[in-house]
């Protein structure tokens, strides 16, 4: 029986590359997701709400529920289950609306 | 009176395509298949970046999955359908354009149909493209339907749909012990497959119970093979030791930061939680949904009639060749009323024969075949509106909520806060309680909410309904309507779309 997913479907992936979370590296398999990485190293939050701060990470899994977002290299309100991971990827956890650079 | 270049009168153009197919799942890609079979032009636009939508997402090619049918049942079928996409794209004939967000469908002339799609993924370099076609085919497919409960926001609580799109596509699970919850058939699947992939599943948690399916015994005897199906999963479970608790949900999920463990208690027959009969189960991931919901926001838009299903979602009102209320526009799939691959594929076959047969570019289709899957088509049909029915989220559901449970996730508005609005203000419909409290005005539009909302909004409209089977599926005055079905940076706004015209042609770059 399959100890891990890429047991299970047999895969050989290309070579690991990493982007960072909040500093600390994260390794991600070619092909993968922000947010799969980030569930692959354990992280399952990565912005906090609006009104609460509460956190959260994807939900949904496929685009619907937007509670997935993150800032990649400065840009807020990414969904992280859509957006694939790129070498050196900086993410960051969002607060927020994740516009605070606009606040005046 | 014209008054800037935008509103000078564009000339007419015949449409780039016959068909313009929306969603490459199985009815999606069974329909551009066979319309290419009979020679018409075909253009598939879908957000995703390869076809089989959610049903049949598989890992990027960057993974090297040797077994991608692990992930899966049918691959074979899948297999062979996209052999027969590629070499229609080969030849020039489908055009399948990947990464296409499209947002919404508008009517050009009495005969053709603009589809308008933003391009790539959220962030910096999305674009805009325009295609436009003769018939339309909306093959939009479903998401999850969520009920809130205590704790439902925490990080390590996904979807259940949500989990296994996750692990299709990125070969990633949410943690090492999940409890699976909710209602309906994709529970086992996803439990069974998170099971396979090295998952602890210490309880699969089913809100209903199985009987309903025994109810109709004539619809069960004409479906061997979703009963065998139905067998294939709980076959898969018993070889991982799960065995679905039934007329149980999870009522709680407990931590601070993350989820630790969940309450599983027991339902009575109206899904209310029976007093007394909590028990905790410790875990880091709880995958959680109670079935899926038709995405119909194109369809909608375009003023195409629906009608409600047996677990209280609306889908599209078709006729027995796939025919939507608005002439030109056909759909299949789950957008007719959930009701699994099989269907999907039957239908998104069945709607390109019937187009090809209206169509004057198309070879003429083969009326037996059409005769022998429209007869699929019913008998399917009937065996998923069963298990709409035996899966109906009961009206006892609220029950789950305490007040200070957050319905809406976006807006972060809390069950008592609904709750406010329908007793003291008078909100007898989701669209009031919205405009009252936020509920559904976030980001996602209310899709996670909304089945929430209009349940607790009908509780209200009179003081007994909460025990009345209708209380939450009479709520709504119809299905969610939204603009835009999907989010549209202004800038892309801005920008002229790109008509990519057909393979081999060079783009066109204008609109008005
Ligand atoms: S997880 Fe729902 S949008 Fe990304």
């Amino acid at each position: 029986m399959a100890r891990n997913p890429v047991e299970l479907a047999g895969a050989t992936p290309g070579p690991s590359f990493e982007i960072t979370m909040d500093g600390r590296a994260v390794p991600v398999l070619p092909g993968q997701s922000i947010a799969a990485a980030l569930w692959s190293a354990g992280i399952l939050a990565w912005r906090t709400t609006r009104v609460n701060g509460r956190p959260r990470g994807a939900f949904c899994g496929i685009g619907s529920c937007f509670d997935c977002l993150a800032t990649v290299n400065g840009a807020p309100n990414q969904r992280a289950c859509l957006v694939p991971a790129r070498p050196g990827d900086l993410v960051t956890t969002q607060e927020g609306h994740g516009r605070a650079d606009l606040a005046v | 009176m014209p008054t800037s270049p935008s509103e000078q009168p564009v000339p007419p153009v015949p449409p780039e395509y016959d068909l313009a197919i929306v969603g490459a799942g199985p009815a999606g890609l069974a329909a551009a298949v066979t319309a290419a079979d009979l020679g018409m032009s075909v253009v598939v636009l879908d957000a995703a970046a390869a076809p089989g939508g959610q049903y049949y997402r598989h890992p990027a090619p960057g993974l090297g999955a040797a077994r991608p049918e692990a992930l899966h049942h049918g691959w074979a079928v899948f297999a062979d359908l996209v052999r027969r996409l590629d070499r229609h794209i080969g030849t020039g004939r489908v055009r399948h354009l990947v990464n296409h967000h499209v947002w919404t469908v508008e009517r050009g002339g009495s005969t053709a149909w603009t589809a308008h799609a933003v391009t790539g993924p959220d962030g910096p370099g999305q674009g805009r493209a325009a295609v436009t076609s003769r018939a339309l085919l909306l093959a939009t497919g479903s998401y999850e339907r969520q009920l809130p409960f205590p704790g439902w926001t925490l990080p390590g609580v996904v979807g259940a749909g949500g989990a296994q799109a996750m692990l299709k596509s990125g070969l990633v699970l949410p943690g090492r012990r999940i409890v699976v919850a909710g209602s309906g058939p994709l529970l086992l699947a996803v439990a069974g497959s998170l099971a396979a992939a090295g998952a602890t599943v210490p309880a699969v948690v089913e809100a209903a119970g199985y009987a309903g399916y025994a109810k109709n015994p004539r619809t069960l005897a004409a479906n061997p093979g979703k009963l065998l199906e139905g067998a294939v999963h709980g076959a898969a479970l018993l070889r991982h030791g799960l065995r679905p608790r039934t007329r149980s949900a999870v009522t709680e999920a407990h931590g601070t930061d993350r989820v630790e463990a969940v309450t599983v208690s027991r339902l009575d027959r109206d899904w209310r939680p029976v007093p007394g009969t909590g028990r905790r189960i410790a875990c880091d991931a709880l995958a959680v949904g109670h079935g899926l919901v038709p995405q119909l926001e194109l369809a909608t838009g375009l003023g195409c009639a629906t009608h409600r299903t047996p677990d209280g979602t609306y889908a599209l009102v078709l006729d027995d060749r796939q025919r939507t209320s608005v002439p030109g526009v056909w759909a299949a799939g789950e957008a007719g009323g959930v009701g699994g691959a099989q269907l999907a594929l039957t239908e998104g076959e069945l709607a390109a024969l019937t187009i090809a047969a209206v169509s004057r570019s198309a070879g003429r289709p083969d009326a037996r075949r059409a005769v022998a899957l429209r007869r699929t088509r019913s008998r399917l049909r009937a065996f998923a509106a069963v298990m709409a029915a035996a899966h109906r989220p009961g009206p006892g559901w609220p029950g789950w909520l305490s007040d200070d449970t957050d319905v809406c996730r976006c807006e972060e508005v809390s069950a008592g806060e609904v709750r406010a609005a329908v007793a003291d203000l008078g909100a007898h419909d989701a669209r009031t309680v919205k405009l009252f409290t936020r509920a559904g005005m976030g980001w996602c539009q209310g899709r996670m909410c909304g089945p929430a909302v209009d349940c607790l909004a009908g509780a209200g409209t009179d003081p007994g309904a909460d025990s009345s089977a209708d209380a939450c599926t009479d709520a709504g005055a119809g299905p969610d309507r939204r603009p835009l079905s999907c989010p549209v940076p202004l800038a892309a706004l801005s920008e002229p779309a790109a008509l990519p015209g057909r393979a081999g042609l060079p783009a066109i770059t204008e609109e008005p």
